[in-house]
Parts: structure tokens; C-alpha cells; sequence
């Protein structure tokens, strides 16, 4: 993992000791709101519903056991015992009180952790496949490239006041799980006769205008990523509106202008900085990949796994659910679900971070994870060590065998405590979860993504679910539309509307429809939910939820 | 015809605390049922501007819709509800405690 330089250690210090005389100068009254505001914002401290919320990143999603023992500790020193795992692999702290926070940077801190860029009209927190230096079918692991980009970001002079957010994403397999194509910038590692380089995307996002991001450069080589990346953003800084919050987004300014106009201008400006990159960023690169060497895998024997998976039927359904493949034999990657049925998605009490943490420790050589799907994952795992780790995690409510399936929903934290939602999103899951844990059907429907999000912001990136679900205010009730045929794969596409929306009440039952005639209309079991979607469209599944709608035409 | 005004009350964050808090005729609450109920538009506005003149003490003031129970102002909005109570996921915020600012 990445080790802060002395340089690093000093830069968060500085400006953790700048945010503390802020926050002291706001409460003497010296700063008002508005001087304040776009300054804790910058810091990761926004004002919710019901309190302030620290959002802290969890760069790439890479953390260590200490680093998850200090999350631990700040819940329960200044929060309320728990933390929420996000979309955007950051951890959001809901209860903090201002004169604290300037403490709560602190401990963070001193484990390498900021919340530098968390909010604001910058370059944010930069993700990247959960499974990155494990998965097996990866060309190369992409975090040495999103600590490069962290660094030439976090508090980069020229971006600090963009038109609006910028969003990265990184994957270093051609299977994308960091949702690329959704993304501000989106990079694929892709080798082209045997040189290393980058597919890059642009003008990806959801919101309230989704768009699949395009193409700009099918080929960019390894070394040339900082310029180019800073040709994109800089040619974005300059044309995108400013004018308008809603066509701030660069997917706005590249769907305006044409991809191709904006190709044209990045080659320019790109031309024009290219010579100031003088190499030492490749030199920088080559120390941090250091840092991200694949740790020692041990070679033990299969036998505790082949036994506990031919003897335990609840280990053998928690590991044909929340395994997947490792690049390492005898290894596995293993998802901790955060989605215990009727839990909140995302959410962790301190003591389930720690006994996490206890565990990457103990089997995974100190690495977590946080994914997108706001999950927990343990990258390196000997698969001897399986059952030991699932007799653990089943102890401390961990052990729901559930990923991918129709209860491991991604869902913001909606209006419950999210001061632009306009519905709630965590009851809705919750009680989706609940009835498909009750009618014991989800590992017979199988793969299938339920995306949640309680505004058109689409943080819960209902777009890209098989299943979208977005909560909305109609005349003061809640109401909840229902996107279908969504993807963030490597395939992405945007779901399609399916109708007039479901109020809270409705909202359920016609889930169940929904799943009940997929049921009904594949063609068999391995067909799963998206493919059966792609095969029928969206009639079959119209009918299935507006039965009177069908009733009223006959 | 413009729309009949509706009954308000004034409220914000508490700067320090972040929760939400209501203006009263003296100062602020936590409660709602002991917030002022504003039914003059006149007034009301005139309640906000005293409000955000309070910025060391109060973020984001603004003026909420409420219905009346016996006098006591309620949520006209499902938003107000969940200010005035704490998220349905756990039973924190004012469901877990009521004090007094």
C-alpha cells in the first residue's frame, strides 16, 4: 500500500492545522456561513437534515487494518458507533459536532486519511476497481495510477474551482466493476502490442442527465496520462457553463461541443503542456508501484476449504456467493456484505470495522477494501483460512451470503439524512431486502442489481441497475419511479423508464411483480435478470407492473 | 390571485450542534411544538431576517410550511417530519433525545 512521503505527512498536517483555525474562526464570528461554507466544504464537511456529516476518502478503496481500526475509533469517539460506506468508496460520519472535526482530521491523519476533495467543484476522491492486484482476469492493478492522479489533483492550483465536481475512475480489467463509463474521466489499462497504456473515456455521469462516456483516445500511452488527463480537464475548466448548475457537468460540455471538438481542443492544449512533464511523474509512478507490490502468497493446503465446503451447507452458500476469483492459486477475494437483510446498505457499527479489520489482519495480508456496491472487501485470502474467517464474520453479523443478488443493494443515504433527497432510499432496501429474505427466492432469481437513489442525483446510480429505483417528491408523498435494463459494466447502458412512479406502499409489491415474471419469462435459470430484459425489452415487464393499466385496455 | 399564506416557522441548523432547531419568540428550540407559529407574511419575513442575522449562532435559516393541532405547529412536508424527528433507520437524532437550546 501507498506510504505517505514526509511531504504528504507535512501537506495534511498544514492544512488539517488551517482547517481548525477556520472552524475556531467561524465560531468567534469571524467568518459567516457563506466565508465558511466552500472552506469546510473543501475539507469533506457538509450540513445534513439532522446534523453535519464528514465525508472522508478511502482513495481507490484501499485501506489497512490500522487505518479501518481509527474509522472504528472516530465512530465511536465523535459519531454515533457506526460509519456508511458510500458509492464513491468514501466513509461519511453522520453526527459529528463542528468543534470536533478539526479533531476527527486529525486521527485521520495520523493513519494517512483526509477528507481533502470530498465535496466542492474539484477533482474527487479517485476509485477504482475493488478488486484491483487480486482479480484474475486484471492486465494490471490499476491504484499505482489512481495514487498519481491523487496526488496530482489533491489541491492542483489550475482545479480548484471548476465548473463543477470531476469524477475518475479507474479499472484495470477489461471486466469493469469501477463503473467507468459513468465517470467524468474514465481509464481502462489496455496493452496494444505489448505497450502499456490507457482507453480513455470521457463525459460519462448520471444525475439528472445521464450519459454513457465516449471515447476520446483509444490508445494513450502509459506516460502520457498527467498531461493528457490535464489537457481534458483544463480544456473542461475553460468551456464548461458555468452558467447553469444543471450543464456544469462535463458530460454536458462534451454533448454540447461534440466529442469531437473537444478531442480536437485537448490534442491542443495537450501539445502545448505536454513538454513541461518532464518524466518526473513516471519517476514518482515507479516509487509508488513499489508501494503496491503483490504481497507474499502463501502455498497451504486446500483441504480446511474442500472440507468445510462439502460438509457446511451455509459456508458452501457463502462461498459460491462471495468468493470470486483470485490471480494467486489456492487464493480468493472475498466480499463481506454490508447488506444483512433489513440492515442499512453500507452501513457498519464500529465494532463490525473492527472485527474487519482483526481479520485482514489475521488472513488477508492487512488489506481491505470498499466497493462501489458499498461492500467490504478482503482482496488476499488463502482459501484455507475460508473457513476460519467465515466462522468469524458469521459471529459478528457479517456473513449474509448475498453478493450480487437482489438484497445487495446500492442505496444513498436518501432523504433519512441527506438534505437534497427527495425521498427516502434506505427503507425502500431495507424492506426489498426483508421480503426477498422472506419469500426465499433470491438465490433462485440470481444475479441481479438493485440501485437505489433518493434523487435525481442519482448517487445511488439507479441508472445503471438492472433495477433502478428513484425516490421523488410528487405533490409533497414520496414516489418512486422504476428504471429498467440498466448496466455499469463494461457494457453500460442507462435503464429505461418503465412508467408512472409507485408511492412508498406500492413500491414493494410491484418489485415483486417485476421479479416474479422475470421468473417466469427466462428461459432458464442461467438466464439471468439483464439478459432477459435485453432479449424481451421492456413490455413483458410494463405488463407485470401495471396490471390494471393492461386491464383497463382489454 | 396570489396563494393564501400558510402558517411557518422559522428554522435552521444550530451552528455548532448541526441539529435542527426552531425559532421561538425569545430565541430557538429543538422542539417544533414550541416554535412560533408565524400566520402574517409580513411578519414572517421579517422573523427570517432576525434569524439570519444570527449567523454565530445558527446556519440556514428559512421558513417551513407547518400545520396546526390545537395551536401546535406540526410538518406540513414529509422533509419537516424527518427534521423535526431523526431518520427511520435508527433512533437517532431528536427521537432519541429532546433538550432545550
Amino acid at each position: 500500500m501507498y506510504r505517505y512521503t514526509d511531504f504528504d505527512a507535512a501537506f495534511i498536517k498544514e492544512r488539517n492545522a488551517q482547517f481548525r483555525a477556520q472552524v475556531e474562526r467561524r465560531i468567534d464570528g469571524s467568518l459567516t456561513e457563506d466565508e465558511f461554507k466552500p472552506l469546510r466544504l473543501m475539507n469533506g464537511l457538509y450540513l445534513q437534515l439532522h446534523a453535519y456529516m464528514l465525508r472522508v476518502a478511502i482513495p481507490y478503496g484501499t485501506l489497512n487494518s490500522r487505518q479501518m481500526h481509527v474509522l472504528a475509533d472516530i465512530a465511536d469517539k465523535w459519531d454515533k458507533g457506526y460509519g456508511h460506506f458510500t458509492t464513491r468508496q468514501n466513509i461519511q460520519y453522520n453526527w459529528p459536532e463542528l468543534r470536533d472535526v478539526p479533531d476527527m482530521l486529525d486521527a485521520l491523519g495520523e493513519v494517512q486519511m483526509h477528507a481533502i476533495q470530498t465535496s466542492g467543484n474539484t477533482i474527487r476522491n479517485v476509485t477504482a476497481d475493488h478488486f484491483a492486484g487480486a482479480a484474475a482476469d486484471e492486465i494490471a492493478d490499476p491504484r499505482p495510477v489512481a495514487e498519481l492522479i491523487r496526488q496530482w489533483s489533491t489541491d492542483h492550483p489550475e482545479f480548484q474551482f471548476l465548473p463543477r465536481k470531476f469524477k475518475v475512475a479507474v479499472t484495470g480489467s477489461p471486466h469493469d466493476r469501477a463503473v467507468t463509463k459513468a465517470h467524468d474521466i474514465g481509464l481502462r489499462m489496455i496493452e496494444r502490442e505489448g505497450q502499456a497504456g490507457f482507453e480513455v473515456i470521457v463525459g460519462g455521469g448520471l444525475g439528472r442527465t445521464p450519459m454513457i462516456g465516449k471515447v476520446i483516445k483509444d490508445f494513450l500511452p502509459r506516460e502520457d496520462l498527467l498531461p493528457y488527463l490535464e489537457a481534458i480537464v483544463s480544456v473542461y475548466n475553460v468551456l464548461g457553463r458555468r452558467d447553469n448548475k444543471y450543464k456544469a457537468r462535463i458530460k454536458i460540455t462534451v454533448h454540447e461541443n461534440g466529442i469531437e471538438e473537444i478531442r480536437a481542443r485537448v490534442e491542443e492544449r495537450y501539445a502545448l503542456i505536454r513538454p513541461q512533464f518532464t518524466g518526473v511523474d513516471q519517476q514518482m509512478l515507479a516509487a509508488i508501484e513499489s508501494d503496491f507490490a503483490a504481497p507474499k502468497f502463501k502455498i497451504k493446503s486446500l483441504a480446511p476449504f474442500e472440507a468445510a465446503y462439502t460438509n457446511d451447507p451455509v459456508f458452501r452458500s457463502w462461498a459460491d456467493t462471495n468468493l470470486t476469483a483470485h490471480r494467486a492459486p489456492g487464493y480468493a477475494i472475498v466480499s463481506i456484505s454490508l447488506k444483512a437483510h433489513g440492515a442499512t446498505p453500507g452501513d457498519a457499527s464500529s465494532e463490525q470495522m473492527r472485527v474487519m479489520a482483526d481479520l485482514a489482519r489475521a488472513f488477508a495480508h492487512d488489506e481491505l477494501r470498499i466497493s462501489h456496491e458499498q461492500n467490504v472487501i478482503l482482496p488476499h485470502v488463502h482459501k484455507a483460512d475460508l473457513p476460519a474467517l467465515h466462522a468469524a464474520l458469521k459471529e459478528a453479523g457479517l456473513a449474509t451470503a448475498n453478493i450480487g443478488l437482489i438484497s445487495d443493494i446500492i442505496a444513498c443515504p436518501g432523504m433519512d439524512y441527506c438534505a437534497l433527497a427527495t425521498a427516502r432510499s434506505i427503507p425502500i432496501a431495507q424492506e426489498i431486502a426483508t421480503r426477498f429474505d422472506a419469500l426465499k427466492l433470491e438465490h433462485d432469481v440470481g444475479p441481479l442489481k438493485i440501485k437505489i437513489s433518493g434523487c435525481i442525483n442519482a448517487c445511488g446510480h439507479h441508472h445503471v441497475g438492472h433495477i433502478g429505483i428513484l425516490g421523488l417528491d410528487r405533490a409533497g408523498v414520496e414516489n418512486y419511479q422504476i428504471t429498467l435494463g440498466g448496466d455499469g459494466t463494461e457494457d453500460a447502458s442507462i435503464g429505461e423508464r418503465a412508467g408512472p412512479g409507485f408511492s412508498a406502499e406500492e413500491i414493494i409489491p410491484a418489485i415483486e411483480r417485476l421479479v416474479l415474471a422475470y421468473l417466469e419469462l427466462r428461459t432458464e435459470p442461467a438466464e439471468t435478470f439483464l439478459q432477459t430484459y435485453r432479449r424481451l425489452g421492456l413490455a413483458p415487464f410494463k405488463t407485470a407492473l401495471y396490471p390494471e393499466a393492461q386491464a383497463d385496455a382489454a | 390571485m396570489p396563494k393564501p399564506f400558510t402558517p411557518k416557522v422559522v428554522t435552521a441548523n444550530h451552528l455548532l450542534k448541526g441539529d435542527v432547531i426552531y425559532q421561538t419568540a425569545s430565541g430557538w428550540t429543538r422542539d417544533l411544538a414550541e416554535a412560533e407559529v408565524l400566520t402574517d407574511e409580513a411578519d414572517a419575513a421579517l422573523r427570517l431576517i432576525d434569524a439570519t442575522q444570527q449567523t454565530g449562532e445558527i446556519v440556514g435559516a428559512y421558513l417551513a410550511d407547518v400545520d396546526l393541532c390545537d395551536d401546535t405547529p406540526t410538518p406540513a412536508h414529509f422533509r419537516e417530519a424527518f427534521r423535526s424527528r431523526g431518520p427511520s433507520n435508527y433512533a437517532h437524532g431528536k427521537q432519541e433525545t429532546r433538550e432545550h437550546v
